[in-house]
């Protein structure tokens, strides 16, 4: 047996929210393994299971045979593995040097492996701080190499790359293989899997779903397995069924030209109408935080224009975009929710948050208000006095029922079902639909994609930054839009008809 | 995207002098700064010499020892609100100890209170570590109880030392340029933070407070460093209750609660990030000179010394408005 | 509130539940602190029989009034997250410029001169804090540096005029009424219960446990932090400069010390009464009966001979292990 890294029935969970079920993971000495899977499948939290930075649930570690017991990064480093994680792992108050002592890394390794990562006139007293992402990024990386570990695993380690280091990387990389060692490529690049890797492992909603020889046709297959066969049935289930969008014409209630903001969004244009829920769709990390933070008036564009209602708008606090009617529901709760108060509080939170409204709350008011919300979303307050005791699913709810408690005009919301039980899910469609067929505007990112076809009347799909694809519902079912979101859609929704059909026909291994 | 991206993105590299000044530009800053103190106290104050020289060192190891302290707690993100407490502690103990002694020792119960020192920080460091409350609590707590433990020991100044302990600080040494307390306050620095901050456990102090989560993720033990730096923040506590001790000849057992503020004053005025992870010991050295030349100044030019204390307050609250100042301006454009 | 709503929802009854659940809770830890305070008090009657009397609890409540109404200060601040270090700097200058003044300037004026400075001070920390996101620890130490200075130097050039407390600020801070209703209660009580309702049912009060739970959350609701945090910091200062003046009434004398020594006891006894130090969670009703506790704790040590150095000690025991405990309660 030459298996180097043996995972299985790893599972961990983040308080109500499941990360892994049940993942198993084998790789062989002398193989590139690519670990794939869709937003939110677990390959990041894998990762950091592997690498000793979280420690599991449940399940089993094994390296050559033998059982890992403690979790920590130190520990996993001792028996030799070695990682790159997405975020960069350099102190940033610290030189390069100081950095290498810190790790205990050969500074003599290190320095060979950053010239072959073309960066062998970096200066090792440069501050990490003062470097761009790429090069720290490359940095973990020979930092790893330099490590000389017998397993390397490395997450998203091409995604902040330009091109000619990323082929220089991919090279790199390649030359990994040897008797004794293999290394774990996470990527969202089916390319380069498909140039670099030999087998793929695919999660789907933290389980291991199949193990995939690379080669001929495997990147169909690997979105099949992403995919899932039981995604037609639960379309159908669906609880809404989308109205057709025929609201064309007039002024769009948001109408964004060439926005740019951040490292991340470039050039997004699109229209967003009264009574209609648009799904934005695109893989982590393509400016589409960046464009719902922009809309909510949370962070500056960098360029571009926002119109609502026609007039061009410019929000320099998130109290300007809500003035305007754009209300946000952000991915992570917790940049929503007062987790110590109660769900009262929670929802009645925006009644109070200009000086004009500082003086006496008439409660009698507010409670009618927030009745009516929680009524509207079934929101289950038996442990309501402190939000941080509901479960995810209600705390989401509290989320979205502090902006309809007054009546929403638009409403911006990104994922708000991840992580959420599928009752739940149902519900906040059936509720977007509602919100849009009384004359609202919806603005939905979700990281699933079969929500689209449940919840939206259009989608856009944002990839590098850009608008690569704009699709009616009808249209949007899950192979075309991951096809589309990995960019391996030609431009537009003119090329959406032959990507699907392809899609048909590959989705069928 | 260009095939020149890779050259695009590499950053410009600067020559050794020019990244020297520019990362030690506030140092620097600094001790030109105290040089021109100098020079103005010579100009308003035609006899400032070798004698006032003296008089400013002795007059600064405390303040200077008390800022090392201070330093070695918010390099690792932490901040110690009981460095004077702790001083006070080692300076009641010490001269309580030391009174009729030989100087030998007064010199054993001085590396007695040293480790004292150390082992209360080492206290504060795990009180921190386990009971997860923030360090600023924490170390406010403990500063009632290490000045209730001071005044157990001492109710009132008094005790003693012997001269040749008191004239470690006093006197110079060589030249009568070189003050000894300057020697003092070289030595222990010197012999204690620039060894450590070579070593990979004086990095891990660094790393964790400058992203801890980077710093876990590159195999630090957390929860040591901060231990540790708390450890030595109590060493130089109890090294600054040493030369109170050194300076005054008796013990008080409210001496170091100054030492606390200015502690910090002199931390922030030394360009010390108080978010943790940036600052090194040179420039803290060089504020509490400046905060100690300060009231000296307004004595020659005849102005209320008191005022020394408004201007310690001020150049604090005002260094850390204008770095909030400028944070604020970056991060809106 | 049924009476208005006729046939309220499943969910709506759930809510009031839930509150009533809620109410219960809170009340307990202030039931459990006053259960705590009364068996202080036996405490005290048992080892010094006789001494507690009406008198007894009116001089305790005139001691407690200058703590307790700083507390009300240091509790609107803990709330959102933050800290006031100046606050006995401040009380010190409210009191000491507005005896200082009074001679020379009529009683009234003087308050107000007094009131003036506390509540600039606060004004200054408020835009350090909120405007400029200097950490509050370091931004109120530095002031309470700069006030103090500036005290001392005042009192060097105020020296000709003697600091004298106006009779009626004496009368308000050390009187009796009917012989034994403690004047100060005057300020106290109106103070406690503008706080207090204020926390519940205002506005404000609402944004200040928003800031102080999540400031990013607040911000995303629409909540511009600054404003909160500005007059946050200016109430404060007001608050201490009130206790400052009341307690230059207790003891009739202003001097440059005046209330140095209440500074960590203000803490103390907001940290007692449950207001969690990370903020948005607490009240003011807990900080008053910590005030209580702390007060008559002072007059137990004092009677049983226990040294200054003890009581320090205790101070920072109780400090830490509440601290520590509440963080276990929210980190559970």
């Amino acid at each position: 047996m030459n298996e180097l890294l043996e995972a299985t029935g790893i599972a961990k969970a983040y308080g109500a929210v499941v990360a892994l079920r049940n993942a198993n993971l084998s790789v062989r000495a002398g193989e590139i393994h690519a670990l794939v899977g869709a937003n939110g499948a677990g390959k990041s939290t894998l990762v950091k299971i592997l690498t000793g930075a979280v420690r599991p649930d449940r399940g089993v570690i094994r390296i050559r045979g033998e059982v890992l017991g403690t979790h920590s990064p130190a520990e996993a480093r001792r028996i030799g593995i070695a990682s790159v994680y997405q975020e960069p792992a350099l102190i940033p108050d610290l030189d390069v040097q100081s950095n290498l002592q810190l790790t205990a890394t050969p500074s003599g390794p290190f320095r060979r492996w950053l010239s072959e990562l073309g960066l062998e006139d970096l200066d090792l007293r440069t501050v990490a701080r003062d470097l761009p992402l790429p090069v720290l990024r490359v940095l973990d990386l020979a930092r790893a190499l330099a490590l000389d570990a017998s397993l390397l695993v490395l997450d998203e380690m091409t995604a902040a790359l330009p091109a000619d280091l990323t082929e220089r990387v991919m090279d790199v990389v390649g030359r990994q293989r040897s008797d004794t060692r293999a290394v774990v490529f996470i990527s969202h690049r089916l390319t380069e899997i498909s140039a670099l890797c030999d087998r793929a492992t695919v999660l789907r909603d933290g389980e291991t779903v199949g193990v995939v020889d690379v080669g001929e046709g495997s990147e169909e297959a690997m979105v099949g397995l992403m995919l899932g066969g039981t995604v037609a049935e639960a379309a159908r289930e669906g609880a809404a069924t989308p109205t057709t969008a025929a609201r064309a014409g007039g002024t769009p209630r948001v109408a964004v030209r060439r926005l740019r903001a951040g490292t991340k969004l470039h050039d997004v244009s699109f229209e967003l109408h009264a009574g209609e829920v648009l799904g934005v769709v695109a893989l982590e990390g393509q400016g589409q935080d960046e464009l719902f933070r922009v809309l909510a008036g949370a962070q500056r564009p960098a360029g571009g224009e926002i119109r609502v209602d026609g007039t061009v708008v410019r929000f320099g606090h998130p109290s300007d975009a809500i003035r305007a009617g754009l209300v946000y529901v952000p991915a992570d709760r917790m940049e929503a929710l007062l987790v110590q108060r109660s769900v009262r509080e929670n929802v009645a939170l925006p009644f109070v948050n200009t000086p004009l409204r500082w003086g006496a709350i008439n409660m009698r008011r507010e409670a009618r208000l927030v009745d009516a919300a929680i009524t509207r979303l079934r929101i289950d307050t038996r442990a309501g006095s402190e939000v941080r005791r509901l479960s995810g699913g209600n705390q989401q709810k509290v989320t979205i029922a502090r902006w309809i408690a007054a009546g929403v005009r638009t409403l911006l919301c990104f994922d708000p079902t991840r992580g959420i039980d599928i009752g739940t899910k149902r519900e906040i469609y059936a509720l977007l639909r509602e919100l849009a067929a009384a004359g609202a505007a919806v603005l939905l990112y979700t990281s699933e994609l079969e929500e689209i076809q449940l919840a939206c009347d259009r989608a856009v799909v944002i990839f590098g930054g850009q608008v690569v694809a704009q699709l009616p519902a009808a249209e949007a079912d899950e192979p075309t839009l991951l096809r589309a979101a990995y960019g391996l859609l030609a431009n537009g929704s003119a090329a959406a008809g032959s990507a699907s059909a392809q899609a048909t026909a590959g989705g069928q291994p | 995207m260009s095939s020149s991206a890779a050259t695009a993105i590499r950053p410009a590299q600067p020559g050794a002098l020019e990244r020297a000044v520019r990362r030690n530009g506030w140092t620097i800053g600094l001790y030109l700064l105290l040089l021109a103190f100098l020079l103005f106290t010579k100009l308003i104050h035609e006899s400032f010499g070798a004698f006032d020289i003296e008089t400013l060192a002795i007059g600064a190891l405390p303040l200077a020892l008390a800022a090392a302290a201070q330093t070695a707690a918010v390099v690792a993100g932490g901040i110690d609100l009981s460095v004077g407490a702790l001083m006070a502690l080692a300076n009641v103990l010490a001269a309580s100890l030391m009174l009729n002694q030989s100087f030998g020792t007064a010199l054993g119960i001085a590396a007695l209170v040293l480790i004292m020192g150390a082992l209360a920080g080492a206290l504060n460091g795990a009180l921190v570590v386990a009971t997860k409350v923030p360090d600023i609590v924490v170390t406010l707590a403990m500063s009632f109880v290490w000045g209730g433990v001071a005044l157990l020991v001492l109710p009132h100044p008094g005790g003693g030392a012997p001269p040749e302990f008191q004239a470690l600080a006093s006197g110079r040494f060589l030249t009568e340029w070189v003050p000894n307390a300057l020697v003092v306050l070289v030595l222990s620095v010197g012999l204690i933070w620039y060894p450590l901050q070579r070593t990979r456990l004086g990095l891990s102090l660094y790393a964790v407070g400058s992203d801890a989560l980077a710093a876990f993720r590159s195999g630090v033990d957390v929860a040591r460093a901060k231990i540790v730096s708390y450890t030595v923040c109590g060493l130089f506590a109890a090294a600054g209750g040493l030369a109170l001790t050194m300076t005054t000849g008796i013990g008080s057992p409210l001496a170091g609660t100054y030492y606390t503020l200015s502690g910090v004053a002199a931390v922030v005025l030394g360009g010390v990030s108080l978010a943790g992870g940036r600052g090194g010991m040179l420039a803290p050295l060089a504020a509490a000179y400046i905060l100690t030349i300060i009231p000296t100044d307004l004595l020659f030019l005849g102005a209320d010394p008191n005022f020394g204390q408004v201007i310690q307050g001020a150049i604090m609250v005002l260094v850390v408005m204008a770095a909030g100042l400028i944070s604020l301006r970056r991060s809106g454009a | 509130m049924s009476a208005t709503k006729p046939a309220p929802s499943p969910s709506a009854t759930m809510v009031r539940c839930a509150q009533d659940w809620r109410r219960r809770a809170r009340e307990q830890t202030i039931i459990s602190l006053l259960i705590l305070l009364v068996a202080l008090v036996a405490l005290l009657d048992v080892i010094r029989p006789g001494m507690v009397s009406l008198n007894w609890i009116s001089s305790t409540l005139l001691y407690a009034a200058p703590l307790g109404i700083l507390a009300a200060g240091q509790t609107l601040v803990m709330l959102t997250g933050g800290i006031d270090l100046s606050v006995a700097a401040v009380a010190t200058a409210a009191g000491y410029v507005m005896a200082s003044q009074a001679t020379a300037q009529g009683d009234a004026r003087a308050v107000f001169f007094g009131l003036g400075i506390a509540a600039a001070v606060g004004l200054v920390n408020g835009i350090g804090v909120g405007v400029l996101r200097v950490q509050p620890l370091i931004m109120t130490l530095g002031m309470s540096l700069v006030v103090a200075g500036f005290l001392t130097v005042y009192q060097v050039l105020a020296v000709a005029s003697a600091a004298a407390v106006p009779g009626f600020v004496t009368a308000v801070g050390s009187g009796t009424s009917l012989g034994f209703i403690p004047n100060s209660l005057v300020l106290w009580v109106p103070i406690a219960a503008l706080v207090i309702w204020g926390l519940r049912r205002s506005g404000y009060g609402r944004l200040l446990y928003a800031v102080g739970d999540n400031p990013t959350a607040a911000r995303l609701a629409g909540v511009r932090v600054w404003e909160v945090l500005v007059v946050d910091y200016v109430l404060s200062g007001l608050l201490a400069g009130i206790a400052g003046i009341d307690l230059a009434g207790l003891t009739s004398t202003a001097t440059i010390d005046l209330g140095n020594s209440f500074l960590l006891p203000s803490i103390a006894a907001v940290v007692i009464g449950g207001t969690s130090i990370f903020g948005g969670r607490g009240g003011y009703g807990g900080s008053i009966v910590g005030a209580l506790i702390l007060t008559v704790l002072v007059s137990l040590l004092t009677i049983i001979d226990a040294p200054e150095p003890f009581r320090q000690v205790l101070y920072g025991a109780i400090i830490l292990g509440v601290a520590a405990a509440y963080t276990r309660v929210v980190n559970e």
